[in-house]
């Protein structure tokens, strides 16, 4: 607590610098693409959105299991902390991405394998998020979500792939690979690696927020319980 | 274990245990279905092995609280926790005993219900095996989604919404067999891809019901 509540506030500032660096750089200081015009600049929100969407599940996955196998409470705690904050990013994403397509596809919406997939994996936030708020004592809880969260990835992953049989996607490839051959030109890879770093960022400071939010309810609750017994 | 089947189907089969209720369910979708899209029999064929799948397996959905929600509540689950049987088994008898009275007539009168919506002669075999080889995996998972949510108020609204993302990949693969087949393509991978998530299902998901079963029960 000590650790987390002196490192939170340089850690919010951070990500609030880079985002809003990141996304002042990119909207007024990058040229327009020669095919998309400006609306290329939808990726400074719509790419660290959808990265942190889905590195979001597999933080609750690690935490998941660290409280499966060491049942360590703050990383349950951390679990429940991050589900709505993924939700949100993934749902940022979507959305970003269907402003984007509309004219660039000429649709707001395609059953392309990407798409599918990441509505899916937003279905799947709201099952577990549903889950914690469901159950009543709070171990049981932990547990079950836990359990869920390690079977989902598994079928989140299959539905990833199998989806993959059923439709072609419009979608493009990786773009911003290490070793890929074609990147995103470096003018707007630039201000998008800010971005992303300060997306990351902004998630760290959330979900520091949101468990510690969780941990002080906990002791709240404890000490309720105890007056209520003396 | 045996015992425990038998026990199951009875209940299943008497009456008020909505063994026809699911199947009464599967009619009722697959005659919806062309008021909804219109009565053009192309446009039916067309949709035909995606909307079998999609009834069987809301049929399917339909009954999986009453895996474990009747034994909850007259206390025979904790008699059945207690007893010799390891809970793995008494998961994997009650996917099996839900399969029996669900999945398998399910699959069985799917081709009935394919003559209304016109899918082409070819697919019908494919239907039946993509059915069979198929809700296997409905019934293990749909076991995980009951034991997550025995005990619980409002638990079948929570457990829809928790079981149907997992149905993923069984319904896409399902009906890309019977679209396959009514079409004449070849179906050898998406029936693998059917049997392999089924298998697997099979194989883990017992495990994983049983350890919310456990958390549920203590």
């Amino acid at each position: 607590m000590a650790l987390s509540g002196a490192v939170l506030p340089w850690i919010t500032g951070l990500a609030v610098v880079l985002v809003l660096g990141g996304l002042i750089w990119g909207f007024f200081f990058t040229p327009n693409d020669f095919r998309q015009g400006s609306t290329v600049k939808i990726i400074y929100i719509h790419v660290p959105a959808a990265i942190m969407g889905s590195g979001t599940w597999f933080m609750m996955l690690a935490a998941s299991l660290v409280w499966v196998i060491r049942r360590h409470h703050v990383s349950a705690l951390a679990a429940k902390a991050a589900a709505p904050v993924g939700m949100v990013f993934t749902l940022i994403g979507l959305f970003t991405g269907a402003v984007w397509g509309q004219p660039m596809w000429g649709t707001w919406w395609e059953w392309d394998p990407r798409l599918t997939a990441f509505l899916i994996l937003f279905l799947f936030y709201l099952g577990y998020m549903a889950l914690w708020a469901a159950v009543e004592n709070p171990d049981n809880a932990a547990d079950l979500t836990a359990v869920l969260c390690l079977v989902g990835t598994v079928f989140a992953v299959i539905s990833r792939y199998a989806i993959l049989f059923w439709n072609q996607g419009l979608h493009q490839g990786a773009s911003l690979s290490m070793d890929a051959e074609e990147n995103v030109a470096d003018v707007f890879a630039y201000p998008l690696w800010v971005c992303i770093i300060g997306f990351g960022l902004l998630f760290v400071c959330l979900v520091l927020l949101r468990t510690r939010t969780e941990i002080r309810a906990r002791r709240l609750g404890a000490l309720i319980a105890q007056e209520r017994m003396a | 274990m045996r015992g425990l089947l038998l026990r199951d189907l009875r209940l299943a089969v008497k009456a008020g245990g909505g063994f026809g209720l699911a199947l009464a369910f599967f009619l009722i979708v697959c005659v919806l279905v062309p008021f909804g899209i219109g009565p053009e029999t192309g446009l039916l064929r067309e949709v035909a092995g995606g909307v079998l799948w999609l009834g069987a397996l809301l049929a399917c959905l339909l009954s999986l609280d009453r895996i474990f929600a009747l034994d909850w509540e007259d206390g025979s689950l904790e008699l059945l926790a207690t007893s010799p049987l390891p809970l793995e088994m008494v998961a994997v008898t009650k996917s099996t005993a839900h399969w029996l009275t669900t999945g398998l007539p399910l699959a069985l009168v799917a081709p009935l219900l394919g003559l209304l919506l016109n899918l082409p002669s070819a697919g019908f075999i494919w239907l039946v095996a993509s059915l069979l080889i198929g809700t296997p995996a409905l019934s293990a998972i749909g076991t995980f989604g009951a034991a997550l949510t025995v005990g619980m108020r409002r638990g079948g609204l929570l457990m829809s919404l928790l079981v149907l993302p997992l149905y993923v990949p069984s319904l896409l693969f399902g009906a890309m067999v019977v679209s396959n087949g009514a079409d004449g393509a070849s179906v050898g991978t998406p029936l693998a891809l059917l049997a392999a998530i089924s298998l697997g299902s099979l194989a883990i998901l017992p495990f994983a019901s049983a350890a919310v079963l456990r958390v549920n029960l203590r």
